[in-house]
């Protein structure tokens, strides 16, 4: 019975990360149309429900009664896959990341669950999310190839050999965050940076190189080019319709939340913020030991959900900001820029745990 | 033993085991037997996937990420992205004449054949449930047998791939005077 317990906890954890997942990629949607109205000094949407906030829900009944329609050159399976693909790679992601640190639970007095606010805590974590994202092209390729059309075809293939640069670069600048925590796992890495040690002090460069990468992969602007408007109609999606068109659509903003995320745990310390262990203290000698931890665990992913969406509006920002690069100038920087400044980080990384660090530390005593 | 009583005393991960074999073999048919060459580098996919799912029952949680990494992430995006280059329309009948397939059916039944002939007497080693170490498969003690035991193995096939790179890289180079687009 108590087992029971802490299993239906868990369960509400995985169920409440899906779903806020799924809400954030909806409010991106809105948020995005408000943020290039502000930087275009237009309102943007007003009209569904106040401040137009029902607008993503008008968006999503529209999409659903759309024509569905498939092209008849087109081959049929691989057409209907391409976007399942996308969607399941993009919501796999959130399952490894620490939203908090964790939730308490007294089933008998003296015994008490500890269960972490993490869908799966896996000792290979970096590695998943590595996989997966990689795995996230195939949606693209195979839906662009199986539209028969060209220019879809040529969208699948720019974001392919796109995804394939720019994911060297990123594991190359991970590579350095390793060697400093010695950990795969994301929730170790987030542990390490409690009490403002983030690591973004630490690795300024890898966080640039990262970022640059997160961008390529989630094929935002400057790096939207396998949808490029105004080289291929669409892209990869030109001849999807209806909730098809949807899901592509919405991967890329759940990407963009994922990868927002991750960037906070990586680099920004996750759940941690600073006054930490103050505000834990105040809330345990006030609330007992139970009701504070969890108090202050929900502050904590309170604080993880503020630097995520901070990153969120950060995507926004550039793409109304940046122009779109040209194919080759995308190529130079991901191969000739981006891969040897990862691999100068690594280096400058190795030598500062090798020689500065045991310096700092004979100098400090 | 009849078929009964073998799925009664099924434990979960066995069952596991025999549906992930049989999807494996499945998916791995799949590949050879798919006309569409898309359909079989699909169906390759998700063969190295079944075989990831092998490496999560034996507790090596390393190698299924890497196995999907290297292999489903990236080697197959690059053959997906040269067979979708290719025109797919003309029937390429050229290299399959009977010399070919006859040819084929030797080379492969001669392998069939030594696969049997080895493993039909081949004594597996007994499965220790008290001195297996359920961390095995783990990054650390991977680390520690390919950075000790294996160092010089490890070594050359580094070497190796960087010959490898260097050729691509070679092959790959604009000539003086050449351009590309």
């Amino acid at each position: 019975m108590t087992i029971d317990v802490a299993l239906i906890i868990k369960a509400i954890i995985i169920l409440l990360i899906f779903g806020i997942t799924l809400l954030i990629a909806m409010y991106s949607t809105y948020g995005e149309r408000k943020v290039a109205a502000f930087m275009q000094d237009r309102i943007g949407p007003n009209r569904a429900g106040p401040f137009g906030l029902l607008q993503p829900l008008a968006d999503a009944v529209k999409m659903f009664f759309k024509e569905d329609f498939i092209p008849s050159q087109a081959s049929k399976w691989l057409f209907i896959l391409g976007p399942c693909l996308s969607m399941l790679t993009a919501l796999m992601t959130s399952a490894v990341i620490p939203f908090g640190d964790s939730v308490k639970y007294e089933s008998a007095p003296g015994k008490v669950w500890d269960i972490p606010v993490q869908a799966i805590d896996v000792n290979i974590g970096i590695l998943y999310v590595f996989g997966v994202v990689s795995l996230g092209v195939y949606g693209i390729m195979v839906g662009g190839w199986a539209s028969n059309n060209k220019f879809s075809l040529l969208g699948a293939i720019r974001a392919a050999s796109q995804n394939i640069s720019y994911e060297i670069s990123m594991g190359l600048a991970i590579i350095a965050i390793l060697m400093m925590t010695g950990s795969l796992s994301i929730r170790h890495i987030v542990e390490q940076q409690h009490g403002g040690n983030w690591n973004i002090f630490y690795q300024p460069l890898g966080f640039i190189i990262f970022i640059t990468c997160a961008f390529a992969e989630c094929n935002r602007t400057p790096f939207d080019l396998p949808e490029c408007e105004t080289e291929l109609i669409g892209g990869y999606h030109t001849e999807y319709s209806s909730m098809k068109l949807g899901f592509y659509l919405f991967a890329e903003y759940i990407n963009m939340f994922v990868s927002s995320a991750m960037i906070s745990s990586l680099y920004f310390g996750g759940y941690n913020y600073p006054g930490m262990d103050w505000v834990q203290a105040q809330l345990t000698s006030s609330l007992g030991e139970i009701a504070g931890h969890n108090v202050g665990t929900l502050i904590g992913t309170l604080v993880f959900f503020a630097k995520s969406l901070f990153f969120v509006f950060f995507y926004m920002w550039v793409r109304w900001t940046l122009p779109r690069f040209r194919y080759d100038q995308l190529m130079n920087l991901g191969w000739k820029a981006l891969i040897p400044l990862a691999m100068i980080n690594i280096i400058l990384t190795g030598g500062a745990i090798l020689f500065l660090k045991p310096l700092i530390v004979s100098f400090l005593k | 033993m009849d078929f009964s009583s073998f799925l009664n005393n099924l434990t979960p991960a066995t069952g596991f085991f025999y549906f992930l074999s049989f999807l494996t073999i499945l998916t791995g048919l799949m590949v050879v037997l798919s006309k569409n060459p898309i359909h079989s580098v699909l169906y390759l996919i998700a063969t190295f996937f079944c075989l990831s799912g092998h490496y999560v029952l034996l507790n090596a949680q390393f190698l299924a990420a890497v196995n999907i990494i290297v292999y489903a992430g990236a080697i197959m995006v690059l053959f997906l992205f040269v067979i979708m280059f290719l025109n797919l329309k003309q029937e390429d009948e050229e290299s399959k004449t009977n010399l070919t397939k006859i040819a084929a059916m030797v080379t492969g039944g001669t392998l069939f054949l030594i696969f049997v002939a080895v493993f039909r007497k081949t004594q597996f080693g007994a499965f220790d449930a008290y001195s297996f170490d359920s961390q095995v498969g783990m990054v650390e003690s991977l680390g520690e047998v390919l950075y000790k035991d294996y160092l010089l193995p490890f070594e050359l096939a580094s070497v190796l791939f960087l010959v490898a790179m260097i050729g691509a890289v070679m092959l790959g180079r604009r000539e003086a005077g050449d351009r590309h687009f």
